[in-house]
């Protein structure tokens, strides 16, 4: 077992883990954070995307003890109390979900497009979220939320 | 997964100091972390190289870069001087796998990412490169992704990096330090042929460290490209992609570079179509001679003949591209 410190979702936690473990796993098994789901389990839909020091990865392709030190946002840590992010509110307003098992992760995965290019074009944010699969192939609601987000400012950007 | 013992590496001669006995060094963790848990391989321990340092990129005197090991994939194509002078490289790292892994992967572990070859990935069936002697299911299976250069009976994968054909073609040279000293290795000699042993992928030495990656300046003018083609619009391997440098004067080719993705166990360097180009004039004809010049060493086979004209046609219409680039500034 190795000793971890991660910050989660702004919480201190320290935790004894077996080197194999998944910083997915970690996170629902161990921290309870179950709104990172588990999609493929393969590196592939990123379903699990998480935030590492404020940088989107993959959690089922990262390691706990890799984080050890590091600070993980997810889901469950971006609303401001019952006051949703710009980007959770977007998704919302523009119905981009449909089962929403994909949800969590496009959503972590479009603030990182959006800290990376505030403005992105319809292309860049289709190419933003290549690594995020939508099995019901929502793609075009969950694009109008970016731009809707893009506008709003998330990423310091006045959209286009 | 297998269990193994996890340890964190605080300076180079750490890191040395923790290699061999079943250890494997991390980086990002990108490909390793994937293939310990499909069993493509095992290892003892783990030594997590990332808070070793090598995580810059410097400007080198003259132009060039020297580009740390640790350096992320997303960081590296993002700095400004690689895209004003090496956008080749920057389109290369663009185009592999997708924002989250560029998060993590790194230089020096994109160099060392192993084939995506089906049969390679899947333990239930024979692979020499995975189980060395156990033989090829690419010579009969699944062949559409199979190398058309440099092919051999004993494996038919190809490597699968984007970066990496960028490297080969701007000459960059590999830094590495590991227990026999330091040493500088040419992107074109770090690989392997696929008849030359398909078990081990490069020339280093076990507990050998790649700690930089040297970019030579191009000359002034040069324009550079990289073009990938894909069964899909993004995210996948290439079918075929090509990494071009292009020093036009006057109309004339003064310089070329091309590497191709996708085709070969090595990232391929295609010296045959620079020697054609250099000298010559830089128009269709020309291009279409030279690439034909190279592709006349492809031996494809029953699945992947269609990788020969998609390479031809994605070589032209990058020469093609920069070639217009160049004349238009």
């Amino acid at each position: 077992m190795t000793r971890i410190n991660v910050k989660v979702d702004g919480v201190d936690h320290t935790d004894e883990v077996e080197p194999r473990m998944l910083l997915v796993h970690y996170l629902r098994e161990q921290v309870g954070r179950t709104g990172t789901v588990v999609g493929c389990d393969t590196s592939n839909c990123g379903a699990c995307t998480v935030h590492l020091d404020g940088r989107s990865v993959k959690s089922c392709n990262v390691l706990a003890v890799q984080a050890d030190g590091h600070e993980v946002t997810t889901i469950e840590g971006i609303a401001d109390g019952d006051r949703l992010h710009a980007m959770q509110q977007a998704f919302h307003d523009c119905h981009a979900l449909q089962c929403g098992y994909c949800t969590p992760g496009m959503i972590m995965q479009s603030i990182d497009l959006l800290n990376d290019n505030p403005n992105p074009s319809e292309d860049e944010i289709r190419h933003g979220l290549e690594g995020n699969l939508c099995r019901c192939t929502g793609y075009h609601n969950i694009v109008k939320a970016v731009q809707q987000a893009a506008g709003a400012g998330v990423g310091g950007g006045g959209g286009r | 997964m297998r269990p193994f013992v996890y340890e964190r590496a605080t300076d180079v001669a750490d890191a040395l100091d923790r290699a061999g006995d079943g250890a494997v060094f991390l980086a990002g963790g990108t490909n390793l972390v994937d293939h310990l848990r499909l069993g493509v391989r095992s290892a003892e321990r783990l030594v997590d190289i990332t808070r070793i340092g090598l995580d810059e990129v410097e400007e080198l005197p003259g132009g060039g870069l020297r580009v740390g090991a640790l350096v992320r994939n997303s960081d590296l194509a993002a700095h400004p001087a690689l895209r004003r002078g090496f956008p080749v490289v920057a389109q290369a790292l663009l185009a592999g796998a997708s924002g989250q892994l560029r998060n993590m992967a790194t230089t020096g572990g994109n160099l060392l990412q192993r084939t995506r070859c089906v049969y390679f990935q899947d333990v239930t069936m024979p692979c020499t490169k995975r189980d060395p002697g156990s033989g090829c299911s690419a010579l009969e299976g699944y062949a559409a992704g199979n190398a058309i250069f440099e092919t051999s009976p004993r494996c038919m994968a190809v490597h699968p990096s984007d970066l990496c054909v960028a490297l080969v073609a701007l000459d960059a040279v590999v830094r590495t330090t590991g227990p026999a000293g330091d040493r500088e290795i040419p992107m074109t000699e770090l690989y392997r042929r696929a008849e030359d042993g398909p078990e081990t992928d490069t020339h280093l030495v076990p507990g050998e460290l790649i700690t930089h990656v040297d970019l030579p300046p191009l000359a002034p003018g040069t324009r550079s490209a990289y073009r990938k083609v894909r069964e899909r619009a993004s995210y996948a391997f290439a079918l075929v992609s090509v990494a071009a440098a292009l020093d036009v004067v006057d109309g004339r080719v003064r310089d070329a570079r091309l590497g191709f993705g996708g085709v070969c166990h090595r990232p391929f360097r295609a010296r045959r179509a620079e020697e054609a180009l250099v000298g010559g004039p830089a128009d269709a004809a020309a291009f279409a001679a030279a690439i034909d010049a190279e592709l006349a060493h492809a031996r494809p086979g029953r699945d992947n003949a269609a990788k020969v004209p998609i390479l031809r046609n994605t070589a032209l219409a990058v020469l093609a591209g920069l070639a217009d680039e160049g004349a238009r500034s």
